[in-house]
């Protein structure tokens, strides 16, 4: 058997990040605390080449190497894109928190930056064997980034829970590929595929395997009754972190779920998409009415992204291609409103002051108009009212529920967002009708007001304008 | 003569008594990572199984990846371990109870 060199083209964002996270993590240690932007920089100057790394490769199209294990086409490029987008504002977020609470380290940045690889390996992912490399990678990074304010209680409980709940859904998402890699006998995705549309029996094996793999997906994306992480992780982990988890994992979930159930198990679609049509409706009831109930703005914003996903895996039920694209689009709509609603909180937040309680945005709009709108319009995408972009995000994945003859849940997801809006509106009515208990201005450092204010507007000209992005996400599904 | 579905069988119940450590484990941490790894050697358990009867190497690859992987994970999980200890003075899973709501 002789030994064929692979094309490490397609690699090359990786190999990069790879590279400069180890060159970070062994220069961080020599830095002194004053020096540490360098650091800082550094992440985000890795970010900013990786991102024109991989759009230089844009033009390849559909490229599959290293023995069939690793794939870039025009989902994994734009997924990626939006990773690094996304990690750069976290990183800028959450510099001043991190500062004014002496854990400006080299650690947050590394350990993200691992984590970015992890996404950017499951993103790019063409067999069971990267997929699950890249996850572990991925999950491992963000357990270590969980718990990393090491005195701090709360983080570290919090940390444990993750780190427990994850590592059986992991362990639950191997026992379900290893079903898949008995029944098909191959660890290639699209192998697999073959080997599923070959036979039309598959028996009770590849069934079970199914649930497995569901499972653990349905645990990386927080959606019920896998979702017990999510809320206690929120609360309990230092915001810039949080702005972390919710974020951009989210979307190399989505990557994953694509990879897994349309790109391997696509023969299969008829019974996956029962469950997840049930997994959908489940979150967007539970993450919808718990909301309601919270005082905790964080807890808030996890329950919402709850049911975030429950609209996300509505347009993974339709199981074709208008119906992907739209779920696509739901991701990437909730990565900016997500960005924008922790950023807020990052932004509000002062040494020995977490502002994660509603009850800190009261008459926001008189100590800073600004700030004020900015909460306005993020929920108010959050909550879908057109012309934001929240409200085009959600008309996609219903139409596409709708146009598989599935009313029922298009109904139900209209029931629900309509509850949704309760919670919503009463942070903007916290906001602009109560009474403030401080007077003092608010006064937010000048990049981070800067991020926010292109964060909020970008969802208001999406919103108006939103055929650019639509086009961009039906471009990136093939078919 | 020993067959497939015998392995797969030592495989499930190895991963349901794991599974069940997990829910039911209400005293120690360390004895929930514990069933994590037993977890993951379940699965080890199965792959072996089907890459010797399926005469496909690529399981037995996985299998070496998967057992570094774990490594890595029970460092983790014992680095958050230590630091919950630090923090609270104790390990018992009942007292992880301050986050909820």
């Amino acid at each position: 058997m002789s030994f064929v060199m692979p094309n490490f083209l397609p690699a090359v964002p990786e190999m990069f990040v790879l590279g400069m996270a180890s060159v970070i993590l062994l220069l961080d240690p020599f830095l002194s605390e004053r020096a540490r932007n360098v650091t800082y920089l550094l992440a985000q100057a890795t970010l900013v080449v990786a991102l024109l790394l991989t759009l230089a490769l844009t033009g390849e199209g559909t490229v599959v190497t290293f023995s069939g294990t690793f794939v870039t086409d025009p989902l994994a490029n734009l997924l990626k894109v939006s990773v690094y987008i996304a990690t750069f504002a976290v990183f800028l977020y959450g510099k001043a928190y991190l500062q004014a609470r002496n854990i400006y380290k080299g650690e947050f940045f590394v350990l993200a930056l691992f984590a970015v690889l992890g996404m950017m390996v499951l993103i790019s992912a063409h067999s069971l064997l990267t997929l699950y490399l890249g996850l572990e990678l991925m999950s491992l990074a963000l357990y270590a980034m969980v718990g990393f304010q090491r005195d701090n209680g709360v983080a570290s409980e919090a940390a444990m829970k993750y780190f427990v709940l994850g590592a059986m859904a992991s362990a639950m998402l191997l026992y379900g590929m290893s079903m898949v890699y008995g029944v098909t006998g191959s660890l290639d995705l699209s192998e697999i595929r073959t080997a599923i549309s070959a036979s039309s029996e598959y028996g009770v094996v590849l069934s079970f395997g199914l649930l497995f793999l569901l499972i653990g997906v349905a645990f990386k994306l927080g959606a019920v009754p896998f979702h017990m992480w999510i809320p206690d992780v929120y609360h309990g982990a230092p915001t810039a972190v949080v702005v972390f988890v919710s974020s951009a994992p989210k979307l190399a979930a989505f990557a994953m779920l694509m990879r897994l159930l349309v790109d391997g198990l696509g023969g299969l679609a008829e019974e996956w998409s029962s469950v997840l049509a049930l997994l959908a409706v489940l979150s967007m009831a539970l993450g919808n009415v718990v909301a309601i109930a919270q005082t905790n703005l964080k807890r808030l914003l996890a329950y919402s992204g709850i049911s975030h996903i429950g609209f996300l895996l509505m347009g993974v039920v339709a199981a074709n291609g208008s119906g992907y694209s739209s779920a696509l689009f739901y991701s990437l709509t909730y990565l900016l409103m997500t960005l924008g609603g922790f950023g807020l909180i990052l932004i509000m937040s002062r040494s020995g002051f977490e502002a994660d309680q509603i009850n800190d945005y009261r008459g926001l709009h008189s100590r800073n108009p600004w700030l004020a709108l900015m909460v306005l319009m993020l929920f108010f995408s959050m909550a879908g009212v057109p012309p934001f972009l929240g409200f085009w995000a959600k008309l996609a994945v219903i139409q596409a529920v709708v146009q598989v003859d599935m009313v029922w849940l298009a109904i139900v997801a209209v029931v629900f967002s309509v509850i949704g809006a309760f919670y919503y509106l009463r942070v903007v009515k916290v906001a602009y009708f109560d009474a403030p208990e401080v007077d003092t201005p608010i006064a937010p450092p000048a990049d981070q007001h800067w991020l926010l204010s292109a964060n909020g507007l970008a969802v208001l000209a999406l919103g108006l304008f939103p055929s650019w992005l639509m086009a961009l996400c039906a471009a990136a599904i093939p078919g | 003569m020993i067959g497939l579905s015998h392995y797969l069988v030592v495989g499930a119940i190895l991963f349901a008594v794991s599974m069940a450590g997990v829910f039911l484990n209400r005293k120690n941490m360390i004895i929930l990572l514990m069933c994590i790894e037993l977890m993951l050697l379940a699965v080890n358990i199965n792959f072996i199984a089907f890459s010797h009867f399926l005469g496909d190497s690529a399981g037995q690859v996985f299998v070496f990846f998967i057992l570094t992987v774990a490594a890595a994970e029970s460092a983790i999980g014992l680095a958050l371990l230590v630091a919950l200890f630090r923090n609270r003075a104790t390990i018992n899973v009942a007292d992880l109870d301050t986050l909820k709501g």
